[in-house]
């Protein structure tokens, strides 16, 4: 068996160690790239989101590369992920792919067949051996997404902005060639030291904005065109509402009472959205509320075109944005997102905020 | 001096110390920037001779490529130079309705002040390359297109949701036998409700209104915002070259508070430019990189996202 998952930001980290120490081959999806988008596209009904046709891509190149196995998640809000997994599994059957999708659907959705496809990939381990790997897994999550965000606060205040794109460029190519999770966490810190030697500006100070909106746009950099980068290079100080990390811990860790972070966002967000409209629609109003009573400068919704939860929270984010005199833009991606484009919106952005703020007194 | 180079047009003028305007030259990019640079810098040299340039700014969609041409000392998003030209105009002005070749966007200003901006997110219906095709369409000049839309008592209406959508049911308009200039009156007002409804949604559009951008030359398409705002519209007598102008200025500033300029001289028309497009094999990205060559020089390399081609 050997096992392949989806890109999702930087989960493959933790993902890939896990796996492997159960004792499975893991074959990592490749980073996502043009490729995997072209791929997605061309075997992905026309309508259908982004995210889902990045996964596509992400099968398709794994499973050239010898994987006969897919892990996914499931779903069970109204929002198309929920179907994605029987979708996915027609498609690839029609192209002539024979590969097995194993889903982790939500607990909701009946303990047994969960139990049965978790009996699938934990390879007859004892349980304490389990134990032992999904706390290391779940480690790696945490530490990846703290790293990630360490490059981020300290690329706002670099003063050589590049130096930590090149730091965080040749930790991602590594992580392809290290194995299992000690060796994971040995190169995480050394990452952490060497992002520690960046020069900055203690001086500074950066204007702070929150990213919010769809999950998936979010945490995967190649899907929201780098947003973190760069902005990270216009001086912003970027912090993302949703992070695998804070995902588990709403949906597993503090399982059926949701996390307090994520229960604090329903709670801002009830005087605007009192229900579950699908996806993160309700999150990403109360993050907006959250990020403004953090002290934060802004926010920038991403959503992939047609994601419907999302589009209702874009229409009520207007009424957000004038009640709490709060700067908020929102961008949609897809596969024919130009860059051009995405980056004038961005720096008239942070414009925007800065003038707001008096930093620049023209204009 | 002041460059703003768009999709449609490609803008270079010249403001003196006191903000007026010197020179000013609107051509069509036709694709060729460089080209088109260069021809505008020549005249400029021809029709001023070679004054002393004390800063450049640099805007529009190919402001990164002007700027290594030609040496800018601000390279600034068209929001930024459109609000600061408009506010030069209009000191007062509170909102701020620019279309342009590709894109249009709304600058909400309160106090001199960006408030808050929009630019059409995922739909190019309404902007001056869609009205290019559609004039083409009818047979009529662009420049004629507002004054016959000014003629019109009795305009159709179109549905102007979406740029494939307008195209058809125009056509279908026409195939009744309507007459044109009711259906270019219909083309505008289905425009502006368009605008208004994308890019103007949820804004707060307050007088003083100013429209700038190449499509403010049409009249038809100003009568019909006035209409639906109920409310006059400004037009600034330079409406065609405002990002370039709000360009310019903030070009002087910067170039006065660092007390030089990176301006490489009106001479470059000169020269020789070459791009040299290529796929880099690094990784799957396959990233189109460019090579800026100024004779067998390489000025500049960039496309790529991970630094191994730019600097």
């Amino acid at each position: 068996m050997k096992i392949t998952f989806p890109q999702f930001g930087n989960v493959y980290i933790a993902g890939k160690a896990f796996l492997e120490e159960l004792g499975h081959e893991v074959i990592a999806p490749p980073v996502c790239s043009r490729k995997t988008l072209e791929i997605g596209t061309k075997h992905s009904p026309e309508m259908m989101c982004l995210p889902f046709k990045i996964l596509v891509g992400n099968y398709i190149e794994s499973i050239e590369k010898g994987a006969d196995t897919i892990l996914i998640t499931g779903s069970c809000g109204p929002c198309r992920f929920g179907f994605y997994s029987l979708l996915q599994d027609n498609i690839l059957k029609d192209l002539g792919y024979d590969v097995d999708i194993i889903v982790f659907d939500h607990i909701g959705e009946g303990y047994s067949k969960l139990k049965s496809n978790l009996n699938k990939i934990i390879n007859m381990k004892s349980m304490k051996e389990i134990t032992r790997s999904a706390k290391l897994g779940l480690d790696l999550i945490k530490r990846t997404d703290n790293l990630t965000q360490l490059s981020n606060e300290v690329r706002a205040y670099a003063i050589n902005k590049k130096e930590v794109d090149i730091i965080m460029d040749k930790y991602y190519i590594d992580t392809g060639s290290v194995h299992g999770a000690k060796e994971m966490i040995e190169l995480i810190n050394q990452t952490e030291e060497k992002l520690k030697f960046v020069k900055i500006d203690r001086n500074y100070t950066p204007i702070k904005v929150g990213i919010i909106g769809e999950i998936y746009t979010i945490i995967e950099p190649f899907v929201n065109l780098e947003i973190e980068r760069k902005l990270g290079h216009l001086g912003v100080l970027v912090e993302k509402s949703m992070t695998p990390t804070s995902w588990l811990e709403h949906h597993v860790f503090n399982y059926p009472f949701g996390s307090k972070e994520e229960n604090m966002k329903y709670k801002l967000a009830k005087p605007y959205l009192k229900t579950l409209v699908g996806g993160h629609g309700r999150e990403t109003i109360g993050s907006a509320i959250y990020y403004k009573n953090k002290g934060f400068d802004g926010v920038i919704q991403i959503l992939p075109l047609n994601c419907m939860p999302e589009i209702v929270a874009k229409s009520i984010l207007k009424t957000v944005e004038k009640d709490l005199d709060f700067p908020i833009m929102t961008l949609v991606v897809d596969e024919m997102t130009g860059e051009a484009g995405y980056v004038t919106r961005l720096e008239a952005f942070v414009d925007l905020i800065n003038k707001r703020k008096g930093n620049i007194n023209i204009g | 001096m002041g460059l703003d180079i768009g999709s449609v047009s490609t803008n270079i003028i010249l403001i003196d110390d006191k903000d007026n305007l010197v020179f000013k030259k609107y051509l069509r990019t036709q694709g060729k920037p460089i080209d088109m640079i260069k021809e505008g810098i020549k005249e400029l040299e021809e029709s001023v001779g070679e004054k002393n340039i004390c800063g450049v700014g640099a805007t529009g969609s190919g402001r990164y490529l002007a700027n290594i041409i030609v040496g800018a000392d601000v390279v600034k998003n068209e929001i930024t130079s459109h609000a600061v030209a408009a506010l030069g105009f209009n000191p007062k002005v509170r909102t701020i309705i620019e279309i342009g070749g590709q894109d249009s966007k709304i600058i909400i200003l309160r106090d001199g002040i960006v408030t808050d901006f929009a630019m059409n997110t995922v739909c190019a219906a309404g902007t001056g390359s869609f009205l290019d095709r559609q004039a083409l369409r009818l047979g009529v000049n662009i420049s004629e297109f507002g004054d016959l839309a000014l003629n019109s008592k009795n305009p159709v209406r179109i549905a102007g949701r979406c740029a494939v959508f307008a195209e058809s049911d125009m056509i279908h308009k026409q195939q009744l036998g309507h007459n044109q200039e009711d259906i270019i009156k219909g083309l505008c007002e289905a425009l502006v409700r368009n605008y208004l409804n994308n890019v103007g949604k949820g804004k707060e559009i307050l007088f003083p209104i100013v429209f700038q951008g190449g499509v403010a030359a049409n009249k038809g398409i100003k009568a019909a915002f006035e209409k639906e705002l109920k409310q006059q519209v400004l037009v600034p007598e330079n409406y065609d070259v405002m990002g370039a102008i709000g360009a310019a200025a903030l070009g002087r500033k910067k170039a006065e508070e660092q007390g030089y300029t990176n301006f490489r001289g009106t001479k470059l028309y000169e020269k020789d430019y070459k791009v040299n497009g290529k796929e880099c094999n690094g990784c799957s990205n396959l990233c189109e990189i460019l090579e800026i060559f100024e004779g067998n020089e390489v000025l500049a390399r960039y496309g790529d996202k991970c630094g191994k081609w730019s600097p």
